[in-house]
């Protein structure tokens, strides 16, 4: 029986990774390399957190939530987005507990999205968005931001790509895999281009914790009038190093968050138990929770960044999550080429640009979530390399 | 001020670090760190820069004890001057006054059981204005100075998360 020929369109349209050679290698070599190819924190979850989902296991908490999750952390989701952003939601009708940011984006999607609606995506950007676009039906329309902009997406740019089909913009600021992170006035020129056209943003906050002075996250659902249009995924993976909890969360408006309730009740029914319970452990001491693993990445992220640019990897300044995102054109490989190589001949893992789209051509993410003695010894082999393969 | 206290706990951290590095960290002048570093010493805030050993790995483990002692405050001196004539024994790593059911507390390392019931029994219990002494052996240390001794340091995460 051919089973290809039972695979969906849906299915069959989303594409290969770009990087699935570098993949396998990666995965053969595991162990024996140095990877700064990790897009998730490598410290443990906080002590006091890891505790309470460990008591709300002995209390015998294992039962399903209610389907938007618990009142408790939803609330407690409300007063961490009033205390942080000044936005204000209604805990019972404007936020879900999700499985992870990745669930929020894909029923975000799913809930605003007809087949042929255009779906506006500055790259590069974290892997799911596309896929996501493409499994509603969606249409993506691609921008590509620019290492001299410092990544950020341009009010021009964005001009140029709206069509009368437009009918969403994904925006992933502080940005997986560049670092870019937004300034308030630089939303709010995104802001001025939309104001009269009926266009939604679904605003991918997971990094808003993470970001380093003098930048601060500014939420988009923050600028005038935004609130009603935008649907805003937050996180604790990232923040508070709880990715294997799986818990996110999606606010916004309530007709959005209904209609995304519904399709979250039948995939999903509830968000795990214990990571909610943990999770309201983590709002709970947010600041002492993140405030020293965000001290600690702030200096990797100086280290990694000047490191780059001593050795002539030109690296604009990343302010926020735990990327840097060098450009490697000096040596005259492509970004594929520049990582097996670096991944073979010096035992240490990043991942090319292309990963996030095709403009990345050119770049590679180096994660920073990993120790400094690691980071500091695949600094030293990355000079080595780069001196070996730049053109005499 | 802010920048005088990261760097004291980096280098508490990691007494490894150079300047160099430091600076890179801090986002400061390489020349800045040299110096607020220079004047830790002089200050003596910055008393040396060791090693953090776990011992009992090593074929040498020495033993360790926590002695509570107990003193008579010495008219115009406090217990300045008795702790002193603990402290200055080479066998003490660390002494402190404490607050509590006892005055000092002194932790002593030396090669064996035997040794250390010894020392305490000639060097401080005799003392004049010792009171009492009460000793603990430590058994097993699980952690130190902010470093977990049985903690492993493998990184079980995935080869690569995009
Ligand atoms: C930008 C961005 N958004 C969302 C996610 C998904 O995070 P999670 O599903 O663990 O909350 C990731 C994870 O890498 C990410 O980098």
């Amino acid at each position: 029986m051919n089973l290809e020929s039972f695979l969906s369109e849906r299915a069959k349209a989303i594409p290969p990774s770009a990087i699935r050679r570098f993949f396998d290698m990666a995965n053969e070599l595991k162990g024996q390399v140095i990877s700064l190819s990790i897009g998730e924190p490598d410290f443990v979850t906080p002590w006091g957190i890891r505790e309470a989902g460990i008591f709300s296991l002995e209390q015998g908490n294992t039962h399903y939530s209610p389907n938007q999750g618990f009142i408790e952390l939803r609330e407690a989701i409300t007063v961490y987005l009033k205390k942080r952003f000044k936005l204000s939601y209604q805990p019972k009708s404007e936020v879900i507990v999700t499985v992870g940011g990745s669930e929020a984006i894909d029923i975000a999607v799913r809930a605003v999205l007809n087949p042929g609606d255009e779906v506006i995506i500055p790259e590069p950007c974290f892997v799911a968005y596309k896929s996501c676009v493409l499994m509603s039906g969606g249409v993506p329309v691609t921008i590509a931001t620019r290492a001299e902009d410092n990544f950020v997406l341009l009010p021009e740019q964005l001009k140029a790509a709206i069509t009368p089909k437009t009918k969403l913009i994904m925006l992933g600021y502080p940005n997986n895999p560049t670092g870019a992170v937004m300034s308030r006035e630089q939303l709010q020129a995104v802001v001025d281009v939309i104001k009269d056209l009926p266009i939604l943003v679904m605003s991918d906050e997971l990094y808003g914790e993470l970001t380093y002075e003098p930048a601060d996250h500014c939420s988009i659902a923050e600028l005038d009038g935004m609130i009603d249009r935008t649907i805003l995924i937050g996180g604790f993976s990232k923040a508070f190093a709880m990715t294997g909890w799986r818990i996110g969360y999606v606010c916004g408006p309530d007709t959005l968050l209904a209609a995304m309730n519904k399709i979250h009740q039948y995939i999903i029914m509830s968000s795990p138990t214990t990571a909610q319970e943990a999770a309201i452990e983590a709002l709970r001491h947010s600041h002492d929770h993140v405030e020293p693993m965000r001290q600690e990445y702030n200096r990797r992220r100086r280290f990694v960044v000047h490191a780059c640019n001593e050795m002539g990897l030109a690296c604009f300044e990343p302010l926020g999550a735990f990327y840097a995102f060098p450009n490697i054109s000096i040596t005259g490989l492509s970004s594929n080429e520049f990582c097996e190589r670096f991944l073979q001949e010096e035992k240490v893992a990043i991942v090319p640009g292309t990963a996030f789209g095709e403009c990345g051509e050119g770049f590679v993410r180096i994660s920073y979530a990993s120790s400094m003695d690691n980071i500091r010894e695949a600094m030293v082999r990355l000079k080595r390399f780069v001196e070996r393969n730049r053109p005499k | 001020m802010k920048n005088i206290e990261e760097i004291l706990s980096l280098l508490e951290k990691n007494a490894k670090l150079t300047a160099a590095e430091i600076a890179v960290m801090t986002d400061s002048p390489i020349a800045e760190v040299e110096k607020i570093i220079a004047d830790l010493e002089a200050q003596h805030i910055i008393l040396g820069y060791g090693a953090l050993v776990n011992w009992e790995k090593t074929t040498a483990s020495p033993v360790t004890a926590l002695i509570e002692v107990r003193v008579t405050p010495q008219r115009g001196q406090g217990f300045d001057n008795i702790a002193q004539r603990i402290y200055r024994h080479s066998q003490v790593q660390s002494c402190y006054l404490m607050s509590g059911g006892f005055d000092l507390m002194v932790i002593i390392e030396d090669k064996s059981l035997k040794e250390v019931a010894m020392f305490v029994s000639e060097k401080i219990a005799p003392l004049e204005s010792v009171i009492s002494t009460q000793t603990h052996f430590i058994l097993k240390k699980y952690k130190m100075n902010g470093t977990e001794f049985a903690s492993k340091d493998e990184d079980n995460r995935e080869a690569i998360v995009l």
